[in-house]
């Protein structure tokens, strides 16, 4: 494609964002899925001012200690100063662009650029400029050539996001309601608040526009069939006592909740019956059993049994930070690459003080179910790539994706917050693709969070 | 466990038979993948094999032997596991439904530069050896999906019999961040 628009993108064929993102009739243009001037939008309006995950604390747990982390299609480095406070820098010199960091994590007191030797302290500041009495005393003013930071960064519970935005809503206005599913994946399993750390990164590439990935989180429950082989054999923690699936059955009994947000957010939860009762899970494993049950146990008297109820499946938070609440545990973030190609990276998680044997036998299932080597997402990885690929052609680009599964089925705050579905439902994807659209219309913040009022209009 | 660096012809010949012998069960092993034997493949495996591919990191110049890999027992590898979970592997490519390996792909693996790095307790009586080689493998699947992998493997096998079953396998694919989408296939 040449001569890419810049303004929010009409496609090739001239139809506009409000035609190819059609939530009364439930379509969406394949084009969302394969334009590289869409794609170029996406990363000039909407991933330049969506909060975006960068880490977790647990990575930088000392003063110099860097992590180095993506946002959009750019390299950042999520960094501890010396005096404890955590930035995110872009990872690029001020002199000539080099990337200042290339290693992905470590410690450090300054950050030298590898090209002509600038030097950053790890707030940020330029300190070292070689020979800079004779070439540019009087003129370069050090103070105004730091590393470029993020306008907004927020610590929540042990993980770290940010935006570009500096008008962008504080973290916790643009969760939302969202935050009650996100506190499930974050807080330990007994119910103390927080607690989490990053047992380990996968970091690969896959031949897939980053939608797929985020909307399979945000609620896909129909793709389920797609795990056949997975759930015939079975992998789950107690699959070496002969259970069959992928996971142990946790939510017996419970109402699966499919649940979307002003913002942009989508999640798959699940309201244990009204009595919750441990179901026994790790069976191969007695002590992790144990450990299981008593966190059960523990969380329901700290919570109390109603809040004690909501359990997490997965989610994503608006745009491309994905997560796992239990089986396995972590965050998934889709960088976007182009629009036929992304960089996934999953952090995975355990409760920090967790015993080490509920910690070796947890990391082996994550090991087994997740990613690139794991027997579960692998399938993923192969419908996202062919999805793909087949819709390219301009045959292909024609004909709109089918989103009218459980059109309307859905109430709003009841029994949750949020807009509530009970049964399977795309209504978070097309809620997901209406922020997006927004974002892509450049909407101010107000129509962006989805406020009533403001989106009634916009409609 | 030292590797050997000692001039080849230190060496005596059963050495030289046994580097043959070794090589050949390798080559055998790379047969039974590209011809999709799984559960043949499988038998090969001690029960107590450990399988093990790190992730490669980027680090400081001084740091490689600390932090370049991720260690075997901790955190999170590409693959830190057992024969029970390669059992479910293939237990899942024989289901027919597992679609990342549905169709199945076509692979190659070449396998090279085979060095004995250790023999116990000696070439003639030997009972457990060490091995190092270099692995290329060619993945293709469906049409145009075309993967390479390189790198480096350290075996050590155990001799049953006649023959040798693989104990621990370590591989160390030369890549940093994952440039497949996927490993779905055996090393
Ligand atoms: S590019 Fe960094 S010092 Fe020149
Ligand atoms: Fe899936």
């Amino acid at each position: 494609m040449t001569s890419a628009p810049m303004s929010a993108g009409p496609a090739s064929d001239g139809r506009s964002l409000r035609e190819m993102i059609d939530l009364d009739r439930g379509t969406i243009s394949r084009d969302i899925f394969v334009s590289p001037d869409l794609f170029r939008d996406e990363l000039e309006k909407l991933f330049t001012r969506a909060w975006l995950f960068v880490g977790h604390e647990s990575q930088i747990p000392n003063p110099g200690d860097f992590f180095v982390s993506r946002m959009g299609s750019e390299s950042v480095i999520l960094c501890r100063d010396q005096a404890g406070t955590v930035h995110v820098f872009l990872n690029s010199c001020r002199h000539r662009g080099m990337k200042v960091c290339r290693y992905e994590q470590g410690n450090t007191s300054l950050f030298v650029c590898p090209y002509h030797s600038w030097s950053y302290t790890t707030d940020g500041r330029l300190q070292g400029v070689p020979l800079f009495r004779v070439l540019y005393d009087g003129t370069l003013n050090r103070d105004e050539w730091s590393l470029i930071e993020v306008a907004k960064l927020a610590r929540y519970k042990g993980t770290v996001w940010a935006s570009w935005d500096p008008d962008a809503p504080e973290f916790l206005s643009y969760l939302g309601d969202a935050v009650d599913h996100l506190d499930e994946v974050l807080d330990c399993r007994d119910g103390r608040p927080g607690g989490s750390e990053v047992i380990g990164l996968h970091k690969w590439i896959l031949p897939a526009n980053w939608k797929f990935a985020a909307e399979n989180f945000l609620g896909d429950t129909y793709h389920n069939p797609s795990h056949r082989s997975v759930d015939m054999i079975g992998i789950g923690p107690s699959a070496q006592r002969g259970a069959k699936g992928r996971r142990d059955n946790e939510y017996e009994g419970g109402q699966h909740v499919w649940v979307s947000f002003p913002a942009g957010h989508g999640v798959h939860s699940i309201l244990s019956r009204p009595d919750p009762q441990y179901g026994g899970s790790y069976q191969h494993y007695p002590e992790v059993d144990a450990y299981f049950r008593h966190c059960f146990e523990a969380r329901k008297r700290r919570l109390g049994i109603e809040r004690a109820r909501l359990l997490p499946f997965t989610g994503n938070i608006f745009p491309n930070a994905s997560y796992h609440g239990r089986q396995p545990r972590g965050i998934c973030v889709w960088h976007p690459h182009g629009p036929g190609e992304t960089e996934a990276w999953r952090f995975f998680l355990v409760d920090a003080d967790a015993p080490a044997a509920v910690k070796d036998v947890l990391r082996r299932f994550y090991m087994r179910y997740s990613g690139p080597a794991g027997m579960t997402e692998q399938d993923d990885m192969e419908n996202w790539l062919y999805a793909t690929a087949a819709s390219q052609g301009p045959i292909a680009r024609r004909h709109p994706f089918n989103y009218q599964q459980s059109m309307g089925a859905y109430r709003t705050n009841d029994p949750l917050p949020g807009d509530v579905s009970t049964q399977m439902t795309e209504q978070n994807a097309r809620n997901y693709y209406r922020v997006y659209r927004a974002y892509l219309e450049g909407a101010p913040w107000q129509a962006l969070l989805g406020r009533p009022s403001v989106d009634a209009a916009a409609e | 466990m030292t590797d050997t660096i000692e001039p080849p012809r230190a060496r005596g010949s059963a050495w030289w038979t046994l580097t043959q012998e070794i090589a050949d069960f390798l080559y055998r092993e790379a047969d039974l993948l590209d011809e999709r034997k799984f559960r043949d493949w499988l038998d090969l495996l001690a029960e107590d094999i450990v399988y093990f591919m790190p992730i490669r990191r980027n680090v400081k110049f001084g740091q490689h032997a600390e932090r370049e890999n991720t260690r075997q027992g901790e955190g999170i590898s590409w693959f830190d596991e057992d024969k029970w979970t390669l059992g479910k592997r293939v237990e899942q490519i024989l289901t027919g439904v597992h679609y990342a390996e549905e169709p199945l792909s076509r692979t190659a693996h070449l396998v090279s530069n085979i060095r004995l790095l250790d023999v116990r307790p000696d070439p003639d009586h030997a009972a457990e050896v060490e091995v190092g080689c270099r692995f290329l493998i060619r993945q293709n699947r469906v049409e145009y999906e075309t993967t390479t992998f390189v790198g480096r493997r350290r075996d050590r096998l155990r001799r049953v019999g006649d023959d040798w079953r693989i104990t621990r396998r370590e591989i160390l694919l030369e890549q940093n961040i994952l440039l497949a989408k996927n490993l779905s296939i055996f090393f």
